[in-house]
């Protein structure tokens, strides 16, 4: 059976790859809105932090003999950590200032941590072995999926709704949405803002170190992973809205699935139908598909 | 001020330093003077949106990297001459930034930096994939050629001179262009938008003009570059160039006009004497960056600036307050 003169089973397979691939957009894109919602700052060392998840869990790896998960539990843990110190050490510094000043600190951790692991491991990729238990492949009828995307897939949503839920359904969710719309008025409630900020940048860049846990097996680990990615990702939030929970996560996976179509059709443009879409976007809603209208 | 009175012969000294350059190959390699003169002009030309207009351009390097491919591909394959080329290539990347600066400007902030990102990559894209740039081999073996069909620019020393002009001559255009009646306009809309639009300016005009003239020097910058070594490469449109500009300007001071000279001298120079240390070099320019960040972001000129204005203006005048405004039509 073909579609458009493209049989289906390569349709299907293109798709797929691209609802992964669209995973992983959704939860860096969720970390990136969390973070610019209540840091006000666009976080470009998110896709260092994904990265340093990949390498954390490689070294976790190689050097401890950990199993895949226990460094999917511990390498978006130990990063979320180091997120907060920086945050703690240089970040908090530059609150109140211009938002450009953060982006160009985050940008220059990237040079920092790029830099630094191409130094002690080279710019070529490590390989990253998929777990024993999702090496086998699944027949869905229609096409072959191989285990381990599957459970990208899970395991992406999962987190991704989980974050939602935190965020809009729990009183520590309420707090940080009370902090992002008016952080004064919240702390003179009595909570404690500027940890409440620091949580935040924690659990935002602690996500952006999961997804890198996730693609270890799928993409070769290398310092580079992270920074062709991270421009996707900005380009997703503005497209979805920046500051949007659910505008993030449905615009990411849309994007990896249009993405994955054109992959088909034109494979060449797949890695810059983004911007193509980001383009429209911004000619049609300035705002952003789920943002609200604001400066 | 003193300040001032140190200016003319501090720039008489350094023109006549830059003149001597070729005479004293066994000190100063003159290419690398000349790269360095490119990114003087492509940073000061970064600074008309940045430090001038308050407009953060994520995607410099789109405008800079056209440039080069634009001349090199022109002299290259069409055999046009090289000064026609270096024209060409700075009137593609203007236009560009026309485009992508009227695109650009309907968000403001850091949107606005993410959308000039994106777009720059779309400009990339574009280069990877295009049948006359080569992909990732970039344009290579381009002729320098000759100026105007009499000097041979084979020549370091011939084409030393003739970059130096250009350089100067953009550099003038930025200094008319800042000291300029459009230049107070740009400030007025970087001070306060709002108050500029109910003034009357057409806000968004004089946004995507200094857009176009910004990207047009960049272009320019860009050919100088294409036709000094001979080579169009990916690099040039590439984010990290994009990232480059932005820490010169802001290295050297984004509230004085020549202060991203000073900023392009220092990166240009750090990478050129630590390329030995292969990737250090990234780790280390990402530190100077973020100590820039954190602890001077007026830049070398503009904390050299203000610490000689602190020495010498006696203390009952001290900073009133629109100091930096002031002090930046002084300049």
């Amino acid at each position: 059976m073909d579609i458009f003169g493209v049989p289906i089973q390569a349709l299907m397979g293109q798709l797929m790859l691209g609802i992964v691939n669209g995973s992983f957009y959704a939860v860096l894109s969720l970390g990136l809105a969390i973070i610019f919602g209540v840091l006000k700052i666009v976080n470009f060392a998110h896709g260092a932090f994904f990265m340093l998840g990949a390498f954390t869990a490689f070294l976790l790896a190689q050097h401890l003999g950990a199993n895949y998960w226990t460094t999917l539990l511990v390498a978006p843990l130990a990063v979320a950590l180091f997120g907060m110190l920086f945050e703690w050490l240089f970040l908090r510094r530059l609150y109140g200032l211009d938002p450009i000043y953060g982006l160009l600190l985050t940008f220059s951790l990237v040079l920092v941590l790029e830099g630094g692991f191409r130094v002690a491991f080279g710019s070529s990729g490590q390989p990253f072995a998929t777990p024993e238990a999702l090496r086998g492949t699944l027949n869905l009828g229609f096409m072959i999926l191989p285990m381990y995307r599957g459970f990208v897939i899970v395991a992406a949503l999962l987190v991704c709704l989980v974050t939602w839920f935190v965020i809009e359904r729990t009183s520590l969710g309420a707090n940080l949405r009370a902090a992002t719309e008016r952080a004064e008025l919240t702390q003179a409630f009595g909570i404690d803002v500027p940890r409440l900020v620091t949580l935040t940048y924690g659990v935002g860049v602690g996500l952006a170190a999961f997804a890198g846990v996730l693609a270890a097996p799928i993409f070769h680990v290398n310092p580079s992973m992270g920074s062709s990615l991270v421009i996707i990702i900005f380009a997703v939030v503005v497209i979805g809205g920046l500051g949007s929970i659910m505008g993030a996560i449905v615009t990411g996976l849309g994007l990896g699935v249009v993405e994955g179509f054109t992959r088909v059709f034109y494979s060449e443009f797949s890695s810059t139908i983004v911007f193509l879409v980001m383009v429209l976007v911004l000619l049609l809603r300035p705002a952003g598909l789920f943002g609200r209208e604001e400066g | 001020m003193h300040l001032r009175s140190l200016t003319w012969p501090l720039l008489i000294v350094g023109l006549l330093a830059l003149l001597a350059v070729p005479f004293f190959p066994q000190l100063v390699y003159s290419v690398f003077i000349m790269k360095t003169l490119c990114f003087v002009l492509f940073a000061c030309a970064f600074n008309l949106l940045l430090g001038h207009t308050g407009i953060l351009s994520f995607g410099h390097a789109a405008f800079f990297g056209t440039g080069a491919y634009v001349t090199g591909q022109l002299v290259k394959a069409y055999g046009v001459p090289t000064e026609l080329g270096i024209l060409a290539g700075g009137l593609v990347a203007a236009l560009l930034g026309a485009v992508i600066g009227a695109l650009a400007i309907r968000r403001s902030g850091i949107y606005l930096a993410m959308i000039t990102l994106a777009m720059s990559q779309l400009v990339f894209f574009f280069f990877l994939q295009a049948p006359f740039t080569g992909a990732e081999d970039g344009l290579q073996r381009i002729p320098r050629g000759t100026l105007l069909g009499i000097i041979d620019l084979n020549s370091d020393a011939a084409l030393y001179y003739v970059v130096l002009g250009i350089v100067g001559a953009g550099l003038w255009v930025v200094w008319r262009t800042v000291n300029s009646p459009f230049g107070q306009v740009l400030r007025a809309i970087r001070e306060h938008e709002p108050r500029a639009i109910s003034l009357g300016y057409p806000v968004a005009r004089y946004k995507v003009l200094v857009f176009t003239l910004s990207a047009g020097l960049s272009g320019i910058a860009g050919s100088l570059k294409a036709i000094i070594f001979q080579l169009a490469a990916l690099y040039d449109v590439h984010w990290h160039t994009s990232g480059d500009v932005i820490l010169m300007t802001l290295l050297g001071g984004m509230n004085t006009v020549f202060g991203p000279a000073v900023g392009a001298v220092i990166v240009s120079t750090l990478n050129h004497y630590l390329d030995p240390f292969g990737a250090w070099v990234t780790v280390i320019i990402g530190v100077v960056f973020m100590t820039c960040v954190l602890t001077f972001r007026q830049g070398v000129v503009g904390e050299l600036g203000r610490l000689l204005r602190s020495r010498h203006v006696p203390k009952p005048t001290k900073a009133p307050p629109h100091a930096s405004a002031r002090a930046d039509s002084q300049r």
